[in-house]
């Protein structure tokens, strides 16, 4: 029987105190053979479970719903008042020839900033809060991680802005289908819709990349800016005959016109059906594959 | 069991820790010491394989961390209490941690009543204060159930309850045979808490054993001996009789000694011999603070100095005008009086000698604060900290 006054305590302030002159004599001896070990089961750690990680992370913070809340209303928003505009405003007469789902376009372009500010913060808000550590404690396999950010973020994007421009394409559709010579073929419908959603989710992967690299959140969305707009910028100044050659390529693989490629029915200069896409996928599989090196090489 | 095999890493030309070796054993807590910047952060990080060694290595039970395998059931650790996104909710936050690591959520909820915080578990956690915060760090190492555990100053920002806490935390779980490694600045709490000590200063191995070695070997245990106030001839008469008997002799500011090499018993028979009353005779023993600061003192990066104020005194007085000698000032004192030079002892160049402060440019007696340190002492502060 303990009485009350008996210090609860004593067998962990026994060690303290061990007799002298043992080598060793200080080790409290009383550590079960083995070490502890844990009743709860192992299981193996997967990337399965990574996904689900990463989907906790991004469905629990708030940057997430503004951006993507803002995405979605910018290409719902503007997307449909475009059409509304057109249809509203149309003239009798010729019809003219210009790709109707091009009206989804305007939306979509502004869309770009929030996939890049949300594909920069996935990671970089690890960095900035120091939760990378965390993280990595827990699951050393730091290839594993970014993939499953990857995923999840793709996935997040692609579907997001599928829905939208979809839903854009089938109502502009309805409200200036028969204001145009000619409706949109299939291809064009897949392109606008699906061939968009990945340009995007794959835009969004190049800027997880770049904060990946970059390892700061302004910094990485100030170069995603910059790696989207500048080049038409400067294309516009660019007014001496020499650089001509410089000033249509600057224009030509500029994002914005490569997005509207993917709109256009196919009679563009430079750049014409899927290339875009093809385009991006190799930047951001670049982008990726220096961010897995340096995740992997560099001391976090 | 964590052992370290000379373990060194270099940022550029900054060496942050410079041929580590120490083991960590299970069922025991070790606590890891040293002064701001000495290496002890990123030693951790070594240890967790966020940091790759320059050269050396370490492993955890046998293996280098990112070998082994399902590590998050194997290591858990506390780096950083802020190292939380704020707009997540701590059971978010936990959850999260918990799938990647392969955790029945079931665990989440656990962790967070054993912490404390099931009542905020749905709080984002940037409302939580630094106390709340180092809960959820601990919750995230305790997540996995692990066999080792690292903390990084686990009680900053805890209140008095909170601080007991996480000491018996630490003990129960080193009880359990696992292996605690924990660093931390509160020596007070050190000495409660743990067992063994691994010291470094500068990136270096200072210091590898038991409390109470180190206790006992960087530090001075010495008899506080008073005699009669008002009877100083009384007090001269003890110290010869004392010095003759073999031991050593510091006087204090309020007319005590200190005496060191002379067991209590042998101090009242020399006493008694030599005919002097006794008002006092009392054991000291040294503290882990003070076994700390006197072994650190050398490897101290950043050390404080007075704030002179120098730009704003008035104006000295006018030329010619003699000052008298300033009083015994008390500031810098408690270096020298609360640890006096041992035999074989390198004499601590930061301790000033108190007679030394008189020596200053002189001061109006009207301007408060005013004690300017001598320059020699700010000098060598400056050579040290390079």
């Amino acid at each position: 029987m303990t009485t009350p006054q008996q210090h609860p305590a004593p067998p962990q302030q026994a060690p303290q105190f061990p007799p002298q002159g043992q080598p060793q004599g200080y080790w409290p001896g009383q550590a079960p053979a083995g070490g502890y070990v844990s009743p709860i089961p192992v299981r193996k750690a997967t990337l399965g479970g990574a996904i689900a990680s990463e989907w906790t992370k991004i469905r629990s913070v708030r940057s997430t719903m503004w951006t993507l809340g803002v995405m979605v209303t910018l290409v719902l928003g503007i997307g449909l008042l475009a059409g509304a505009v057109v249809s509203g405003s149309a003239h009798t007469g010729e019809k003219p020839d210009t790709p109707l789902l091009i009206l989804g376009f305007y939306g979509v372009l502004l869309g770009t900033i929030c996939v890049i500010t949300l594909g920069v913060l996935t990671i970089s808000t690890e960095y900035g809060t120091g939760l990378i550590r965390t993280t990595l404690t827990a699951c050393p396999d730091r290839g594993r991680v970014l993939t499953a950010k990857a995923i999840v973020f793709f996935l997040l994007v692609f579907g997001i802005t599928l829905v939208c421009t979809t839903l854009v394409s089938i109502v502009d559709s309805m409200l200036v289908g028969d204001l145009v010579a000619h409706a949109p073929s299939g291809t064009e419908w897949l392109k606008a819709t699906v061939g968009v959603s990945l340009y995007l989710a794959l835009l969004g992967l190049l800027a997880l990349a770049v904060g990946t690299l970059l390892r700061h959140s302004a910094g990485a969305i100030t170069v995603m800016l910059g790696v989207m707009l500048l080049p038409l910028v400067l294309a516009m100044f660019m007014f001496s005959s020499s650089l001509a050659d410089v000033r249509q390529a600057m224009l030509v693989y500029s994002v914005p016109n490569q997005l509207a490629v993917l709109y256009s029915s196919g009679a563009s200069n430079g750049i014409s059906g899927w290339t875009p896409l093809w385009i991006m996928l190799g930047l951001a599989a670049a982008g990726l594959l220096g961010a897995y090196a340096s995740l992997v090489q560099r001391d976090s | 069991m964590i052992e370290a095999v000379g373990l060194t890493k270099r940022y550029g030309a900054k060496t942050a820790v410079h041929n580590l070796t120490f083991q960590v054993r299970p069922g025991a807590v070790t606590g890891f010491l040293g002064p701001n910047g000495s290496g002890k952060s990123t030693t951790m990080r070594m240890i967790l394989g966020l940091d790759r060694p320059t050269s050396g290595y370490v492993t955890v039970g046998g293996r280098p961390f990112h070998q082994l395998p399902n590590a998050p059931r194997q290591v858990g650790a506390l780096l950083d209490a802020k190292a939380v996104h704020g707009g997540r909710s701590a059971r978010l936050h936990l959850l999260s941690l918990a799938q990647l690591s392969g955790i029945p959520a079931s665990r989440v909820d656990e962790v967070l009543g054993v912490v404390g915080l099931q009542d905020v578990a749905r709080k984002r956690s940037k409302g939580f204060s630094l106390g709340m915060g180092q809960r959820l760090g601990i919750a995230a190492a305790l997540l996995g159930d692990p066999q080792v555990l690292l903390f990084d100053e686990p009680v900053n920002g805890l209140d008095p309850e909170g601080i007991l806490w996480v000491r018996n935390l630490m003990k129960r779980l080193a009880a359990e045979g696992r292996t605690v490694f924990v660093s931390s600045h509160l020596m007070s709490e050190m000495a409660l808490t743990a067992d063994h000590l691994i010291v470094i200063g500068r990136g270096q191995l200072m210091a590898d054993m038991s409390v109470k070695d180190f206790i006992s070997a960087n530090s001075a245990d010495f008899a506080r001996v008073r005699t009669p106030d008002g009877e100083p001839e009384q007090r001269e008469k003890l110290t010869a009789a004392l010095v003759e008997a073999g031991g050593r002799v510091l006087p204090e500011q309020d007319g005590g000694m200190r005496v060191t090499g002379l067991p209590l018993p042998r101090i009242s028979d020399v006493a008694h011999g030599a005919d002097v009353r006794l008002w006092e005779l009392s054991p000291h023993q040294a503290s882990l603070e003070e076994a700390y600061m006197r072994m650190t003192q050398g490897a101290v990066d950043y050390r404080s100095t007075d704030d002179q104020r120098a730009g704003f005194q008035p104006p000295a007085p006018a030329f010619g005008h003699q000052m008298p000698a300033m009083p015994q000032m008390p500031q810098q004192g408690w270096q020298e009086t609360a640890y006096p030079v041992l035999e074989g002892e390198r004499p601590n160049p930061y301790a000033q000698p108190v007679a030394a402060a008189p020596a200053a440019p002189p001061v109006p007696p009207s301007a408060p604060a005013s004690v300017p340190a001598p320059a020699d002492l700010t000098k060598r502060d400056s050579e040290d900290a390079r």
